[in-house]
């Protein structure tokens, strides 16, 4: 009988050696006369426990993990193939606690299904979404969409369908859908895995969303630093074609929509909406000013929806089970589930899907399980490299985008980077400062200089060069940078850097060197 | 024109036939153009103009902007390491120090002997496993400086 073996192909499984545990399970099952079929699938986001092998015993997964090719020997040994107890066994996959405890509508399917198989998404409720949008009119689909207070997942919360009611109502021929796959933001790595392990999610997604806006054509604008994203994505996109999901005449259904996949080339801004739609457009990145928004001139100035992975991976779960379904879930005017990333410097990190309300602090110890170092945690950073510092004393605030903002904090894209209490806070300010500048598309001086002279303040306060009056500049030059910039980055870089004196005022002077 | 072979231009122009008539085609032509010959080369944005009907300035202005297009020929191997918060949480920054050192170059340049080219990345969404570096096409994550050193070995045995 042939036994299935899952071994993921997600990047990060892939960086601690996923490729070189499946070519040791392949020849030990060879030279052991074993037949099993290896399924290369995304990561369940467990990431402490990658590689993470899964072995198919009677309809049920368990999980093995994290495997070395050292490992594999013994795992035949000890009969892993038929679910056998072994040092690295960890039971049931669906019964890990990290797992078991989360709301997985988005990743449902994300380290189930085979990425590139149609079939398999098929078997796994894909593709329900459309066709349940297919019957209904595109007002209609927006109104779904509305309806489920879906909010935009790529940073700024906007309502996605009133976005897209936007986009319908420009009474114009040629529109766009363009996906925002540039996930740049430093601890953040949702987009990927869903990009990785459910490509036709999004692509199901982007369908629906043509449909909606009345968009016969889409793009993916996916970053260079993600090659494995990019051919999965690829891969899938020739996958759906095949199977007339994409194209022509989708499914009998008279509507047409079609995907193409553009590589960015290492911009951290070209995520910021209007410079990806100047790159998309083969240029430099530089920002427009708005308005006029993206969804009545965007690509080639035509109207676009421009969305985020995660909100166009959403829309197919909401479309398969209402507005309400979605809805329910979630506290306040945050609806619906978020999939927040726990990383850096924690035991546990990894992908939690949850409904918004949990607390920073149950992300960071029940699900994160505290400091990868051992030491006491200090501070996290959310929402990525604009995103404010959280001191520990904070860490109860309820993880929604009205709470943190009202800490003077945001969500962003979810991501969550934890230090421990050996971090220099005013290194970590002046690194702010630094990527500004080095990524700031030089479109307006308050950015451009105001980066720069940023880090050179934070030099001299480090080195105790009159630090009243530096301290003083610093405030002066990051009102300049907030209110006088064209767009977040420059505008929003100052948060880091306030929160981060705010809370940790000595770490800005010379005693810590 | 100086440095490019004829071979090497065909290849270019090529490229550029290629996708001259997609929309906004000048990125997809220069990943083309890097993929084929590892870098920009300062003749093929004037072939990538004529193609278009661009100016070289406007070719050149893209080059530049992005910071994955290089205009010098890269190394055997590029190594890429992640300077971002969750790398610099996981102690991301002593590895950078510690790549610089034993390669004995700094960020943007290329080892005497032609092997490895290093450059900084931000962020490669492994961020959950940091710190994190880039060999080529194959991406590490939990990189210690010991584990470098053995990635090195590794490289410099196979080539
Ligand atoms: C500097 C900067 C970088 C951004 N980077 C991203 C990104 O990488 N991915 C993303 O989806 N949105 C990013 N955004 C937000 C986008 O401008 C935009 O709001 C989003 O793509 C809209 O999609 P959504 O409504 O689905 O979130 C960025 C914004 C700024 C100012
Ligand atoms: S704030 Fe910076 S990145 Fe944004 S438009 Fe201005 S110069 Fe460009
Ligand atoms: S911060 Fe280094 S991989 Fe994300």
């Amino acid at each position: 009988m042939t036994t299935t073996v899952y071994i993921p192909q997600d990047s990060s499984a892939l960086s601690l050696g996923a490729e070189r545990v499946a070519r040791a399970i392949q020849r030990e099952a060879l030279a052991r006369g074993e037949i099993i079929n290896i399924v290369r699938n995304g990561s369940r986001g467990l990431y402490w426990l990658e590689p993470m092998v899964e072995v198919m015993v009677a309809g049920e997964r368990h999980a093995y993990g994290p495997v070395t090719p050292a490992d594999v020997a013994g795992l035949f040994d000890a009969g892993f193939l038929k679910g056998k107890h072994h040092s690295l066994g960890h039971g049931r996959t669906e019964e890990i606690p990290y797992l078991a405890k989360q709301t997985r509508l988005t990743f449902a399917r994300v380290g189930i299904v085979d990425p590139g198989s149609v079939a398999d998404y098929l078997a796994h409720g894909g593709y329900i979404g459309l066709r349940n949008a297919l019957s209904l009119s595109s007002a209609e689909i927006v109104n779904v969409v509305t309806d489920s207070g879906l909010r935009g997942r790529g940073g700024a919360a906007f309502p996605t369908g009133i976005k897209w009611k936007t986009v319908l109502d420009q009474a114009v021929e040629q529109k766009y859908v363009a996906c925002n796959a540039d996930e740049g933001d430093s601890g953040t790595f949702s987009d990927r895995m869903i990009m990785e392990g459910d490509p036709l999610t999004l692509i199901e997604g982007m369908t629906i969303a043509g449909i909606a806006v009345g968009a016969t054509q889409g793009y993916i604008y996916a970053r260079s630093e993600y090659p494995h994203a990019c051919r999965a994505l690829a891969r899938a996109i020739t996958a759906a074609k095949e199977a007339n999901f994409l194209g022509q005449n989708i499914q009998g259904s008279g509507k047409h929509f079609d995907i193409e996949l553009r590589i960015g080339a290492g911009a951290y801004v070209c995520g910021e909406e209007t410079s990806m739609l100047e790159s998309l457009e083969g240029k430099r990145g530089e920002v427009r000013a708005k308005p006029p928004l993206p969804a009545i001139e965007g690509l080639f100035g035509k109207p676009t929806a421009v969305n985020n992975v995660i909100s166009l991976a959403t829309v197919p779960v909401i479309l398969a089970r209402g507005a309400e379904f979605y809805r329910d879930f979630g506290v306040g005017r945050s609806r619906g589930t978020l999939p927040l990333q726990l990383a850096g410097n924690l035991k546990h990190g990894g992908l939690v899907e949850l409904a918004f309300g949990c607390t920073l602090r149950e992300l960071l110890y029940d699900y994160g399980g505290g400091s990868a170092t051992g030491r006491p945690l200090r501070t996290v950073q959310v929402g990525g490299p604009l995103g404010a510092y959280i001191p520990a004393s904070e860490f109860d605030v309820i993880v929604d985008y009205e709470a943190l903002s009202a800490t003077g904090a945001l969500l962003g894209h979810g991501g969550i980077v934890a230090f421990d209490d050996t971090v220099d806070m005013g290194k970590m300010a002046r690194y702010a400062m630094e990527f500004c500048a080095i990524e700031s598309c030089g479109k307006c001086t308050p950015c451009r200089l105001g980066s720069t002279r940023g880090q050179q303040v934070l030099d001299d306060l480090k080195a105790g060069i009159r630090p009243d009056e530096n301290l003083k500049l610093l405030h002066e030059l990051m009102d300049t940078m907030q209110y006088g910039s064209l767009c977040g980055l420059g505008g929003m870089t100052p948060f880091p850097v306030r929160s981060a004196l705010k809370h940790f005022p000595a770490d800005f002077g010379p005693s810590r060197d | 024109m100086t440095g490019l072979s004829s071979a090497d231009a065909s290849t270019v122009e090529k490229i550029a036939q290629n996708f001259a008539s997609t929309p906004g085609p000048v990125i997809e032509i220069l990943h083309g153009v890097q993929n084929a010959l590892g870098y920009v080369p300062a003749e093929a944005i004037a072939i990538i103009a004529s193609v278009l009907n661009l100016s070289r300035a406007e070719i050149h202005g893209v080059v530049t902007f992005y910071h994955h297009f290089r205009s010098t020929p890269p190394g055997r191997k590029t190594i890429q390491v992640c300077r971002a918060e969750a790398c610099q949480s996981m102690h991301g920054v002593p590895l950078e120090a510690h790549v610089k050192t034993t390669l004995g170059i700094d960020y943007h340049e290329t080892t005497a002997d032609g092997h490895f080219s290093l450059e900084p990345i931000y962020c490669l969404g492994n961020c959950a496993c940091a710190p994190s570096i880039m060999v080529g096409d194959e991406i590490y994550g939990r990189v210690t400086p010991a584990v470098f050193d053995e990635l090195i070995d590794e490289e410099k045995a196979s080539s």
